[in-house]
């Protein structure tokens, strides 16, 4: 008998093929990566899985490369943190920042993205660089493979898209081609779950404006009016973004503290959290163009 | 026997190494940090069961019935034990026997026990605790200690009121006409947890003799097995305890956890039982930081002298007594703080709720008030335009001075030596936030400010309290300690039950042995209840009282192995000295050695130390010496707030506090510390949110203590006054730092945001300035600019 109280498999496939066939021939089992989530759940009694899948020994799920000439990283699913914080720092500059606000260094050497998104918890860090990214998921079963846009990936508090037969095998995060940033206020200055979060992402290859919102909401969030807003004002400012405009900033974080629909928890009220992410908004755009100038000055 | 001056025969310091006063190091150290360390939890016997424990999900609910035949019949489970199964005493307590074993007739908090399963694992007993049927019928809960303290409240013990202390002292009424200035104002503090590590654990083996044995983490070994022994229906000497290792307790494993769960299983199934308290479980199995209101009053004259003190305080201790009568009377023994007034009126109310029950936890009532008084006495600075260090200078209580119980304060009391120290320290150097590493920033590794929205605050704040048992408790400590020849060499034995939290008591014993009989090699044996008591390892007086009784017993073991030399050699025994392994003559010269002198035998002998008697209070105006010593201490806070955020860095701790002897210097740092961390936790994150008697946070996720990026450095002074009454001039050491921490904060916090900030901890919502510049960090306001005390 093993530490789940009855005889339970702990299944452990060497190749992604083996992974999806046990994931649906046995579904009761848990997928495990970091288990950072999961072995809290089962030690909490919150989880009583009959036994788990366990993906660290599948080949090649813990690394990264760059495809698409360079223009996207693909992410295994079994890459840690630390990994990200020091392999992908450049090219994911806030999905870097992100991990590094995890946890705590333990938990950043085990845990993932993949087991991150399949929690699909409204506070995990990864979820708002992720929105602010256009990352998409790459999930497979038996059925076959498929990506999910990021957009369609979390549909509830705890609950994604993800079908009950399927793996993450990767995400897919276009790299960086302005300027990013990633905030977390929580009332402890390390290993903390957020209050709540926001991600930004000027890019300046696409033109776009990409936004992220954590722990604001049952799911993460978009700030759509305020991408809107903020791409209009950057139009003709993309190469030469000049000095920071104070009441564009504030506009912007504005906009992103409308788009968040929080609740009243034990981690804070829905009014410090939209205020705290109004000034997060401001406060983000003001470093993203600060960095924008920094380089188009270079 | 010559009756000799012991000082004069103790080994030449010189001889001993890591003796009193040095920095010697845990014998428990390594092994804890190599992993190797028993802690309770370990604890393993072959053919063990597992204990687990179901417990009520409501805050009040009568119980109609319970049902537990489903649960036995669950494979593997080997007993499930309700209230009708309890051997003996159907309550226990530390004061009152008044807290179910196993829930009766109603539950009166979330969590309450009501019944406990024993099966081959501890998964099988979890599953069986869900297939006991309890039919509760949900009462409303008395959740509000306000409406307690008027002990009219129905469905709950003396209607609520558990005790009301009160204090007179002069004439308030009186001196308020002398008052030029008076200040006002309620503040609030919710419930800390003392957040220990190690869970709440043990191991029962059920003895041939229809007796037990009990390995278990605890405070005090000889009151729960007085306890264990009562609810179980056994003489004493039935019950054996035996102290396994324990992961932290802060007071709150003063009260019985696992204890008499683990025994009941253990006697009906005639297996050993493992109990462990999972995190979630722990926060419902202990005790916590009474949370409290206090209203103050303060009357001063113009130049800063107080004139009078009044405080009403409020501690809420939840739905059984514990400690609680005695918590809210050491609150208000240093409700008025470490001040000289003359004139004093002090109201305390313990009350009972169906809150989770509240007791011990390092301060001890004294926490609470000092954050009080210490926010009081910044309001009265502001009032009178005066810096808050030289307010309390002015007013900081001396020896002589009389306390608002009439106790004079004897003993050294250097509160202005260590307000000195904070004011002459030159405060740390303005954050660059632009420039530093994020983690120097308010909001951590969040990356949440580069300077924007930062001010700086400094706060200061001062803290005394009493130092072991007031109020006429005859409280003693037992030692053993034994010398035997062992490869030629003395070695020694120390056996005394005070139990080692962490706190290092043991590696004061081992230092005493070595200082007081020069040997190299101490034993230390296991603690358990065959030896006599040692008291509580609480209230900062384990190393006091083990002092007294390991330095006795080793004066009477040395006593004697001399009278035996002197014997041998045809002398008086008061010509000799014992240097470790040598007995020596008038002039230093080795006469005969220790090993010649003992040979195969041993010495051995027990010593009962007590400290001086105290007295109790009287009822009407809380009048009397009733306390053994004094212990003071001081934190200068310096603080960085993000007033947009309303997060904080705390970026220096200062502090001084007087330790009588620094026994182990190292170990004294550790407690100040440690104390001061918890202090810190409790100013800015430590709280157990608890709504309608229910705690919403019963984890680490959402119970925040400090990590290693929340502390700050600690430059510390330690002043080594010798105590009169005390073992080596020692004093207590673990509590008084954990007392000016919050205040000294919270104290920084008000002066870096301008807000009242009414109750602690405070919560980022709290600390925004409605004013807030947003101003990207110039106006970081320069802390000190009320003026030099100097
Ligand atoms: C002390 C502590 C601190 C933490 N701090 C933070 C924090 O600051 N921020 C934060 O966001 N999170 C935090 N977490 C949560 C956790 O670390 C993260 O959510 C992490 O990303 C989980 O990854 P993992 O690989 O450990 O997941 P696991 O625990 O292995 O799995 C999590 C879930 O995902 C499923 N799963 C895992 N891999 C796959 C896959 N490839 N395909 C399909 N399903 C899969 C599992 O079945 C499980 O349901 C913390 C956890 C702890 C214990």
């Amino acid at each position: 008998m093993d530490n789940l109280g009855r005889d339970s498999a702990v299944l452990r496939p060497s190749s992604w093929r083996g992974a999806v066939l046990l994931r649906s021939e046995y579904p009761d089992a848990s997928p495990i990566c970091g288990g950072t989530d999961l072995m809290v759940d089962i030690n909490f009694a919150r989880a009583r899985p009959s036994g788990l899948l366990d993906l660290t020994s599948v080949q090649g799920i813990d690394s990264w490369e760059l495809t698409d000439g360079g223009r996207t990283v693909r992410i295994g699913a079994g890459v840690s943190f630390t990994t990200i914080i020091e392999k992908l720092s450049g090219v994911c500059p806030a999905l870097a920042q992100a991990a590094r606000t995890v946890g705590s260094p333990q938990i950043r050497n085990r845990g993932t993205v993949a087991g991150n998104l399949a929690t699909a918890s409204p506070a995990g860090d990864s979820h708002p660089v992720l929105m602010a990214c256009w990352a998409r998921v790459e999930v497979e079963s038996v059925r076959g493979p498929r990506l999910i846009d990021i957009d369609d990936f979390f549909v509830g508090p705890k609950r994604s898209a993800l079908a009950p037969d399927e793996l993450i095998r990767a995400v897919l995060i276009p790299a960086a081609t302005g300027a990013q940033q990633f905030a977390k206020v929580g009332p402890r200055n390390a290993m903390v779950i957020a209050t709540t979060s926001f991600a930004l992402n000027l890019d300046v290859a696409g033109r776009r404006v990409g936004t992220g919102i954590g722990s604001a909401g049952p799911t993460p969030l978009r700030a759509r009016a305020a991408e809107q807003m903020l791409e209009e004002a950057m139009a003709d400012r993309w190469d030469e973004p000049g000095t920071v405009d104070e009441s564009l900033a504030r506009r912007f974080g504005a906009l992103v503290a409308e788009a968040a629909s929080p609740i009243d928890d034990v981690r804070g009220s829905a009014e410090y959290r939209r205020h705290a992410l109004a000034v997060l908004g401001r406060r983000c755009l003001t470093w993203a163009l600060a960095d924008l100038s920094r380089e188009a000055a270079a | 026997m010559t009756v000799t001056d012991t000082s004069t025969r103790v080994a030449t310091p010189s001889t001993v190494i890591d003796g009193v006063g040095a920095s010697a190091t845990r014998p428990d150290g390594v092994p804890k940090a190599d992993g190797s360390f028993v802690y309770s939890s370990d604890e393993y016997h072959d053919g063990s069961l597992w204990g687990v424990t179901l417990r009520s999900p409501h805050p009040r609910a009568r119980i109609l019935g319970i049902d537990t035949s489903r649960a036995e019949g669950l494979d593997g489970v080997r007993c499930v034990l309700t209230h009708r199964d309890v051997p003996g005493s159907a309550t226990y307590g530390m004061k009152i026997y008044d807290q179910p074993v196993l829930a009766f007739d109603e539950v009166r908090y979330q969590g309450e026990p009501v019944a406990v399963v024993a099966a081959t694992h501890p998964e099988i007993a979890r599953r069986a605790c869900e297939l006991v049927a309890v039919e509760y019928e949900e009462l409303v809960p008395n959740t509000d200690p306000e409406r307690s303290l008027t002990g009219t409240v129905e469905g709950l013990p003396g209607g609520g009121l558990a005790r009301h202390v009160r204090i007179r002292h002069g004439d308030v009424g009186a001196a308020r006409a002398r008052a030029d200035v008076v200040i006002e104002g309620r503040w609030e503090m919710g419930t800390q947890d003392p957040a220990f590590l190690g869970p709440e654990s043990g191991l029962a083996v059920p003895l041939g003799d229809g007796g037990v044995e009990l390995y278990v983490s605890c405070q005090n070994l000889h009151l729960d097995q007085q306890q264990v022994a009562d609810c179980l229906g056994l003489p004493l000497d039935k019950v054996r305890l035996v102290l396994s290792g324990v992961g932290g307790a802060f007071g709150g494993k003063e009260d019985l956890n696992v204890h008499i769960h683990a025994c009941m299983l253990a006697l009906r199934t005639g297996r050993p039982v493992r109990m462990v308290y999972s995190r979630e479980e722990s926060f419902f199995g202990h005790v916590h930081r009474h949370p409290a209101i206090a209203d103050i009053e303060l009357g001063a004259t113009r130049d800063g002298r107080l004139v009078f003190t009044k405080v009403r305080l409020v501690l809420d201790g939840g739905a059984y007594t514990s400690t609680s009568q005695v918590v809210i009377a050491n609150g208000c023994y240093f409700a008025a703080g470490a001040y000289h007034v003359v004139d004093v009126e002090i109201d305390g109310y313990a009350t009972y709720t169906n809150n989770p029950p509240c007791g011990a936890m390092r301060g001890f009532g004294a926490v609470q008030s000092c954050y009080a008084i210490e926010s009081a006495m910044d309001r009265l600075a502001a009032e009178l335009d005066l810096h808050p260090l030289e307010l309390r200078m002015r007013n900081a209580i001396g020896e002589g001075d009389v306390l608002p119980t009439g106790q004079p304060v004897d003993g050294p009391a250097p509160v202005q030596e260590i307000l000195s120290y904070l004011r002459d320290l030159p405060l740390p150097p303005d954050s660059d936030h632009f420039a530093a590493d994020m983690r120097a920033r308010p909001g951590g590794v969040g990356n949440v400010t580069r300077g924007e929205g930062i001010r700086r605050g400094v706060g200061y704040a001062l803290g005394m309290k009493a130092i072991g048992f007031s109020g006429g408790m005859d409280d003693t400590c037992t030692a053993r300690v034994t010398v035997w020849i062992r490869d030629g060499e003395p070695v020694a034995e120390v056996y005394c039950a005070g139990p080692e939290l962490g706190q290092g008591v043991v590696t004061l014993e081992a230092q005493i042995a070595r200082t007081e009989l020069g040997v190299r090699t101490v034993e230390l044996r296991d603690k358990d209840t065959d030896i006599a008591e040692s008291g509580a390892s609480s209230a900062s007086r384990q190393s006091w009282m083990t002092a007294g009784a390991v330095a006795g017993a080793c004066g009477l073991v040395r006593d004697e192995i001399l009278a035996r030399a002197a014997a041998v050699l045809g002398r008086f025994d008061g010509e000799l000295t014992l240097d470790g392994p040598e007995i020596r003559g008038r002039d230093g010269r080795p006469l005969v050695s220790v090993a010649d002198v003992l040979g195969p035998e041993s010495v051995s002998h027990a010593f009962t130390y007590r400290h001086r008697p105290t007295e109790p209070v009287d009822d009407e105006r809380g009048q009397g010496n009733a306390h053994v010593a004094f212990a003071y201490a001081a934190h200068r806070a310096v603080v960085d707030v993000d007033v947009e955020l309303g997060l904080v860095r705390v970026v220096e701790m200062a502090t001084a506090q007087d330790v009588g002897k620094a026994m182990n210097p190292v170990a004294v740092e550790g407690q100040i510390e440690g104390g001061t961390v918890q202090g810190l936790g409790l100013a800015v994150m430590e709280e157990l949110q608890i709504t309608d008697g229910r705690i919403r946070n019963p984890s680490f996720t959402d119970y925040l203590i400090p990590t290693m990026l929340d502390v700050p450095p600690m430059p510390m002074k330690i002043f080594e006054f010798p105590h009169p009454d005390a073992p080596y001039g020692l004093n207590g050491v673990g509590e008084p730092p954990n007392l000016s921490s919050t205040p000294a904060i919270l104290n920084a916090l008000r002066q870096a945001t301008g807000l009242e900030l009414p109750r602690a901890p405070v919560r980022p919502a709290d600390l925004i300035s409605p004013t807030a510049p947003g101003d990207g960090g110039a106006g970081l306001a320069r802390a000190d600019q009320q003026g030099d005390p100097r």
